[in-house]
């Protein structure tokens, strides 16, 4: 076999208070197609960041040696001057500018007088376009063409720079099946031309179909490199390398532990995404939750968790949203935010600092923000109720800060988060839809949102919560849907679930997945 | 955690509030004693309140517009029109004085509204539908009069702006209605601060020091009652600072104590946690342009009033005092943060810098160059200030 054009050795690399990397081995050898697989957060992306030089030489330990000479990127043009090329989930596209002008936005060849010469652009563009399999107009502007097509014309962009070693971060996460399996194709062609290539999935069977290699990065560190073409290299192998920590005690006991009627249900509900019509977002997704019950929905980045939650509180994301909600039995409208909040349910957000609170506002008055009407006298607020509100809370909750006067921004996370939580609880709502309640909070504060968590469904309210970490789900919930590709592929008691079942449940696509989601259905 | 703060503390932890006082005071002195203290004289400190006024008037919308996360070009030409149709009513169309008010209020609405649909309801950011209006309201105003001036107003009309309140209650030399009302305001105020302060202690709030509680409102009380002696002892109140206090007042209370002034601060904060709050963005958008338009309204009744007449070219460039004081006095740029107070203060800011460079016989190009430079530092100020504390 050929020799490593990279190989990356002991690699680590801290950010405060949090090791990201720790000591992680990828060795990628020339011509093959090397998938990266692991959970959320487990790493992967930090590690591409350090290959790309986005963090530069010196703020990791480790080397990276890279078509036999130890490389030392300090910027993101070094590494793409050495023909590394990095294309991200997010498409880098100007969507005004035309196919061609974004083929060669910042590496323009300049003609006489340094002007662009723009009909000899458009002629290389062409060829390049050819070359991905492209067949538009090359003064299109990319706006006008769907994501799949863009993500060729990132390639095409990247072969204009003589890449050697591209690496393509989820590129089939938006992409439709016939879209994927073209760029799959594309791939093999570029190998067959000697380019390497690194792809970062969560989808297993591509992985299978089309990785030489694969190497597993779980909380930082590589696990092991699988040989694809070994016969006991199967998704199931994958997945136990992913998800292959135990659970420790992290999670508080459950004391008061009834469930009750069901409070809150949602029937066949679908949603197409803002800005493409045609894309189905969230597919046919029915589930419910009852009195006292943590119910969790488990699903990787781009499976539509977000989006699921935000279309049911006031339509705040979406198009052409259908289906029913149901609470107590009785169909509900939750077409406006308020409206939501007024039947009593409450969604905390994802990214708490961007969608959750005003960090230039005081804690007290975030609290009472989505419950002012409770403060509220022929439209005056009650100053001191609410200051007496916000205290009640800093005690009950925790909230570790001088003064309720302090500003939000000034918290850490886990008060943040906190804070986040009073002020849903304020609304008295009885069913709470908290997405990812934990992200990037320390272990300690994680501790303290499990046990309110945990109280909030002693006190006979309805809890969902979304997460990607499977073992906060089974640490916490009673049970668990699978959330794959925009539709519920499962429902497993956590008595019954393991890491291992529901990974893949939360990989399925879509063919098998509509087949296993109903036996689910059934059996519950 | 009940706490004593000291006179360090209060002022850190508000440096921007507290400076733009210390910076108010200070030029006030530095331009009392430039002047040889004319500036402080009672018939100009008169001259100062009336000539100000207006831009008073739409810093305290501005300031709104501008917590809210939007941007007001258009009150120059509001200011202009409102202040047209009044004239028109009065003077062609023969009404009486008030039928004026009515429709300068009216046209201010009806503008307000206008923009209010655009931000609010389509979407237009406030920087262009406002650029558009003020040459909409601008051009509008040219044909309402018809491209030439209209005067004299009547007389009842021209009192909003120039009369005074005196010799209601007699006096020899000074007005004694004038003191009793300030004496009257400063009694309110003791009894409100002193009704926070134990409010606060109750709610185990950190408060200052009772000495320098009572310091700041004997101080207080002082420069009030100084001002008032001032005014008194010339032509006694005037009626467009009663206009102007009734009006700083009622905003004072709808921003810090409304659900709409919170809901505005809220937008502008995080629109999209504001959004997953509950807060209809779009009516709080539609009623702060709606806002704007009525208090642009009132300066054009209180603009007009004073020059006694409406000129097709009326009001220009008031927009940018009036966004320059909400900046001055603290708003930020990017929306969430400003008080109503702090806009007067920066207008007030303004209004002694032209007024003490105008006594002192400056061009009008040196205090062009002064204002801008005062404006650019204020905010660069904010900028430093921000990024100090996100230091931290």
């Amino acid at each position: 076999m050929a020799s490593n054009i990279l190989e990356m050795r002991g690699i680590s690399k801290e950010f405060p208070g949090v090791k990201a990397l720790s000591d992680v081995e990828l060795h990628v050898r020339d011509g093959e197609i090397h998938a990266i697989c692991g959970e959320n957060g487990a790493g992967k992306s930090t590690l591409m960041k350090v290959l790309s030089g986005v963090y530069p030489h010196g703020t990791y330990t480790g080397e990276i040696h890279y078509g036999g000479e130890e490389a030392k990127f300090g910027s993101i043009n070094d590494s793409e001057e050495a023909g590394i090329v990095i294309i991200h989930q997010e498409l880098a596209l100007v969507p005004h500018l035309t196919v061609a002008e974004n083929i060669f936005l910042g590496n323009e060849t300049k003609g006489r007088l340094g002007l662009i010469d723009w009909n000899e652009a458009n002629k290389r563009a062409l060829d390049l376009m050819e070359q991905v399999g492209l067949h538009e107009n090359p003064v299109t502007p990319v706006g006008q063409l769907g994501v799949g097509k863009q993500q060729l014309i990132e390639i095409a962009k990247a072969l204009s720079k003589d890449v050697k070693l591209l690496i393509l971060d989820e590129p089939t996460a938006a992409l439709n099946d016939s879209d994927s399996e073209h760029l799959l194709g594309l791939l093999r062609t570029l190998k067959e031309r000697g380019i390497t290539s690194i792809m970062i999935s969560h989808k297993l069977n591509e992985i299978e179909e089309i990785a030489d290699r694969t190497t597993i990065i779980r909380d930082g560190e590589s696990i092991e490199t699988i040989d694809m073409s070994e016969p006991e290299s199967t998704q199931d192998r994958i997945i136990r390398g992913m998800v292959g920590r135990d659970l420790e005690h992290r999670y508080p006991e459950r004391i008061d532990h009834t469930i009750g009627e069901e409070i809150f249900r949602v029937e066949n509900w679908t949603v197409h995404h803002p800005t493409q019509p045609d894309r189905v977002v969230v597919d046919g997704a029915s589930f419910n939750v009852r009195a006292g019950e943590v119910v969790g929905i488990a699903g990787l980045m781009g499976a539509g968790r977000t989006e699921l939650a935000m279309s049911i509180f006031g339509g705040t994301y979406g198009r052409g949203i259908s289906g029913k909600v149901f609470k107590r039995g009785e169909e509900i409208k939750t077409r406006s935010v308020s409206e939501a909040i007024h039947h009593g349910i409450a969604y905390a957000t994802e990214d708490r600092k961007k969608y959750g609170l005003n960090l230039i506002e005081d804690i007290r008055r975030n609290i009472s923000a989505a419950a002012l009407f409770k403060l509220t006298k022929s439209g005056f607020v009650n100053g001191n109720e609410e200051l007496k509100v916000a205290e009640e809370y800093r005690s009950s909750m925790n909230i570790k800060t001088p003064s309720v006067l302090q500003l939000a921004g000034n918290l850490s996370g886990g008060n943040q988060q906190k804070v986040v939580l009073s002020k849903w609880m304020y609304t008295d709502a009885d069913v709470l839809i908290l997405d990812e309640p934990t992200r990037g909070i320390d272990v300690g504060a994680k501790y303290e949102i499990y046990t309110i968590v945990n109280k909030l469904a002693a006190q006979g309210k309805a809890v969902v919560i979304i997460s990607s970490e499977l073992p906060e789900l089974m640490g916490t919930c009673d049970r668990i849907y699978t959330l794959a590709f925009g539709r519920i592929t499962g429902c497993l008691d956590v008595a019954e679930a393991t890491p291992e079942s529901l990974m893949t449940l939360m990989t399925q696509e879509r063919n098998a997945a509509s087949r296993e989601g109903a036996d689910a259905e059934e059996t519950h | 955690m009940t706490g004593i703060a000291n006179v360090r503390e209060l002022l850190t932890r508000n440096i921007r509030q507290s400076g733009i006082y210390i910076a108010f005071v200070a030029i006030i002195a530095l331009f009392a004693i430039l002047t040889d203290g004319t500036l402080l004289n009672p018939n100009n400190l008169t001259n100062i309140v009336l000539q100000y006024s207006y831009i008073l008037i739409l810093a305290i919308g501005m300031v709104i517009v501008i917590i809210g996360g939007h941007i007001d070009l258009s009150v120059g030409s509001v200011v202009a029109l409102a202040g047209a149709t009044a004239a028109t009513m009065m003077i062609k169309q023969g009404q009486p004085w008030w039928v004026g008010v009515l429709s300068a209020l009216a046209v201010g609405l009806l503008a307000g509204a206008w923009q209010g649909f655009w931000v609010a309801f389509v979407g237009i950011p406030a920087f262009i539908t406002t650029l558009a209006g003020m040459l909409l309201f601008r051009g509008l105003t040219f044909r309402v009069l018809d491209n030439i001036s209209l005067s004299p107003v009547p007389a009842d009309y021209a009192n909003i702006a120039t009369g005074f309140q005196n010799g209601l209650l007699g006096g020899s030399g000074y007005d004694v209605f004038t003191l009793v009302i300030f004496a009257i305001a400063v009694a309110g105020y003791v009894f409100s601060e002193i009704r926070k302060r134990r409010a606060a202690i109750a709610y185990k709030q950190t408060v200052g020091a009772t000495p320098l509680f009572i310091t700041k409102l004997v101080i207080v009380a002082a420069v009030v009652m100084w001002f008032a002696w001032q005014l008194a002892n010339y032509r006694g109140l005037p009626n467009v600072l009663i206009i102007l206090a009734v009006l700083v007042i009622v905003y004072t209370v709808v921003t810090t104590r409304t659900v709409f002034g919170r809901h505005v601060y809220a937008i502008g904060g995080n629109l999209t946690a504001a959004t997953l709050s509950g807060v209809k963005v779009k009516w709080v958008n539609f009623g702060i342009m709606l806002n704007m338009g009525l208090l642009a309204g009132v300066a054009g009744v209180v603009y007009s009033a004073r020059s006694n007449g409406a000129q097709p070219s009326a009001g220009e460039m008031f927009e940018l005092d009036a966004i320059a004081a909400s900046f001055i006095g603290g708003a930020a740029v990017t929306g969430g943060v400003g008080r109503v107070t702090g806009a007067i203060v920066g207008g007030l800011i303004m209004a002694i810098m032209t007024n003490g460079m105008q006594l002192l016989g400056y061009e009008q190009s040196i205090q062009n160059i002064v204002k801008g430079l005062v404006l650019l530092l204020a905010v660069a100020f904010d900028v430093w200030n921000k990024r100090r504390a996100g230091a931290r």
